[in-house]
């Protein structure tokens, strides 16, 4: 069983400034009572929205936003892995970030979404860039490892075993974890606390 | 050179190396609760795939339940649509569950330890994010989302990438009023809340040495807070006698065996560490949360950081603002609305009786709400045998059933409006405990109760 390659992404981007943003903020807790993930994209960062009038979800500039860039340590907090199904929901293909919580991170490739990293040197302009004209247009290549924005090349750090992943098509791991299941259950014949000591 | 506990435990577990250059593991123990689960067994049935070995996972229920009135169907629909899905999964698929009718339900962390099913040695892993709380037995626990947990049913593993290990050595001794959760709050403030991204959390040292289980499971259990995926703590004599006679640990001779195996499993005294970090456990005070992650916390008697300030872990002016302190400002004296002594970080039975040590024979102040919510119904039980709920109610602390509670905002107990909350559980984040101005101080059960009787943030040495 295998998913979908993925490697490039083209799309608009919407900049979401601050370091260490949680999963409370991306997805408040009182929407996770639920039993889908259908409809989260619709409550992405509700509570910030409501209380700052200009925040970039709201902003109908980055509505067809296709890549979100952030800062550092995003997203930090709980394993819900309805922070990167919110975003995905609502439209987001891939996450460009100074750093990455490794949580946030598994979950995303989990359900084919990359996060890819980007020094902080060469974020800040480009945020900046994307501020004064919202509908730039960037294109995301893992296997080239670089977002190319107006022609130029900004290079991106990706994991190795992950950028094999997504071009491989491998991301979604359960069809991999199942190929081999005798092995699975020589693995469990052979611990102590399962053979009973 | 020898080996750490993770090296020991990873390689044990190993199925295989995958093409992603990760490591395919074993999954020796599996928790579910209501929250994360309904979609990863709608996933397997849409893909036909069973679960492989539903001897091996257990479930509970704490995060949406009501602490006061548990009468079914609940009133809030979506919480009883939750806990109907986990009974009917748990009915279909053969899984053990311990409903709200059990004497055994309980936060899924508190629980795990308090049976037994969480031993040294083992791979855990749960819908939940600090199920780093296990290692404090000597696992090797792991918080996983809701794609990992449909793959831990259908095949007993998960796809990893290696972790480095970084031993936190704590030496000395703590201070008297100064607990485990001063320790783990220290060791994020000085580390940042990035700082353990890529690494298990080894704790050793003989502050560690010294600490009871309950203790440490309150230090891994913020591992995660830290950054680090995996926290642990060697097993040693302490936790085998923990372990003995509860009710899945190893019964007679095999649990002798059991031991000597679990002595075998430890780091080497000459292990190979990617990075060593020592503290002086003499250095820590009481330390309190002034911003919105925990890293963001200073000792009970200094100052909130000002804008600017070097070391602070991220934006101290979005913090001030949210959190409306003053910048430069004693955090003591700062007045609270709500006192919660509770959550997976601080709720068994030695933080209950800390709390009730420091609320015995006095009142809490006429303008707080203060609550006590044990972790489990063991927990409950044994503390009614104490009769620590009585000291709780006589002091004016509301008593509730066990479960997640105020820690964050998927049952009937949250905050309103902007109140200020001391907290003894594991996140301060903006919105964290139900409202969205709501805000919330970290500190121990201990310093919980001490300021839910003064009203304001207080010193806890000053009420020993
Ligand atoms: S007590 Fe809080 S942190 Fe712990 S499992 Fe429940 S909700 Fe999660």
């Amino acid at each position: 069983m295998s998913s979908r390659e993925i490697d490039r992404i083209d799309g608009s981007a919407l900049p979401l400034r601050g370091d260490n943003i949680d999963t409370d903020r991306i997805i408040p807790a009182r929407f996770l009572k639920a039993i889908t993930f259908e409809g989260l994209g619709d409550h992405v960062f509700e509570d910030d929205r409501a209380a700052m009038a200009d925040h970039p979800f709201s902003n109908p500039a980055y509505r067809q936003a296709r890549i979100i860039l952030t800062n550092a340590n995003f997203v930090s907090g709980s394993s819900r892995e309805h922070a990167p199904q919110a975003l995905n929901r609502w439209g987001i293909h891939a996450c460009v970030g100074e750093s990455f919580s490794e949580i946030f991170r598994g979950n995303s490739l989990a359900i084919g979404l990359p996060c890819v990293t980007m020094s902080a040197a060469d974020m800040g302009p480009l945020m900046d860039l994307v501020e004064r004209a919202p509908d730039t247009s960037l294109t995301l290549s893992l296997s080239d490892r670089t977002v190319t924005v107006d022609g130029q090349r900004i290079s991106i750090a990706v994991d190795a075993a992950v950028r094999d992943a997504f071009l491989a098509g491998t991301w979604d791991a359960t069809g991999l974890l199942l190929d081999d299941f005798e092995v699975v259950r020589g693995v469990a014949s052979r611990v102590p606390y399962i053979r009973g000591f | 050179m020898g080996k750490t506990l993770l090296k020991k435990v990873w390689d044990l577990h190993t199925v295989r190396p995958l093409s992603t250059g990760q490591t395919q593991l074993f999954i020796g123990l599996h928790l579910i609760h209501e929250v994360t689960t309904p979609q990863a067994f709608d996933m397997l049935r849409a893909r036909g795939i069973g679960v492989a070995f539903p001897e091996r996972t257990f479930g509970t229920t704490d995060h949406i339940i009501p602490t006061l009135d548990q009468t079914r169907p609940f009133q809030d629909t979506l919480a009883e649509a939750m806990l109907s899905a986990l009974e009917r999964n748990c009915a279909e698929y053969n899984i053990p569950l311990w409903n709200l009718d059990s004497e055994n339900q309980g936060i899924v962390h508190v629980i795990g330890p308090e049976l037994g099913l969480t031993q040294p040695g083992m791979t855990i892993a749960c819908g939940d994010s600090h199920t780093s709380t296990h290692g404090a037995l000597g696992a090797v626990a792991f918080g996983i989302g809701t794609s990992q947990v449909r793959d831990v049913l259908a095949s007993q593993s998960l796809a990893f990438e290696p972790l480095k290990v970084r031993r936190i050595a704590v030496n000395g001794t703590l201070g008297n009023g100064v607990f485990a959760k001063d320790v783990i709050l220290e060791i994020i403030h000085r580390l940042g809340v990035q700082g353990g991204v890529g690494h298990a959390y080894e704790y050793g040292g003989t502050a560690v040495d010294a600490m009871s289980i309950e203790e440490r499971l309150t230090m891994c259990n913020m591992s995660i807070a830290g950054g680090a995926r995996v926290g642990y703590v060697n097993p040693d004599q302490t936790t085998f006698d923990y372990l003995r006679g509860r009710r899945f640990a190893p019964q007679g001779d095999a649990f002798d065996r059991a031991v000597s195996w679990w002595r075998s499993i430890a780091s080497d005294a000459d292990a190979d560490y990617d990075d060593v970090v020592e503290i002086a456990a003499a250095e820590i005070e009481p330390r309190v949360t002034w911003g919105i992650n925990p890293g963001q916390s200073v000792g009970v008697s200094e100052r909130i950081p000002a804008t600017g300030d070097a070391g602070t872990n991220g934006a101290v002016a979005e913090a001030l603002d949210f959190m409306g302190l003053v910048g430069g400002a004693p955090i003591m004296g700062t007045r609270i609305d709500v006192a919660f002594v509770g959550s997976c970080t601080n709720s068994r039975l030695s933080d209950l009786r800390e709390a009730a040590r420091i609320a015995k024979g006095r009142r809490v102040a006429s303008h707080v709400k203060a609550l006590v919510v044990p972790g489990s119904r063991a927990v409950l039980a044994a503390a009614e045998r104490e009769g620590l709920d009585q000291v709780f109610r006589e002091a004016g602390f509301e008593w509730r059933g066990a479960g997640c509670s105020r820690c964050l905002a998927m049952n009937p107990d949250r905050l309103e409006g902007n109140q200020l909350c001391a907290s003894s559980s594991n996140r301060n984040f903006k919105g964290r405990q139900g409202s969205p101005t709501g805000r919330t101080l970290l500190m121990s059960p201990a310093m919980v109760a001490a300021a839910a009787l003064a009203g304001e943030v207080v010193d806890v040495r000053d009420a020993l």
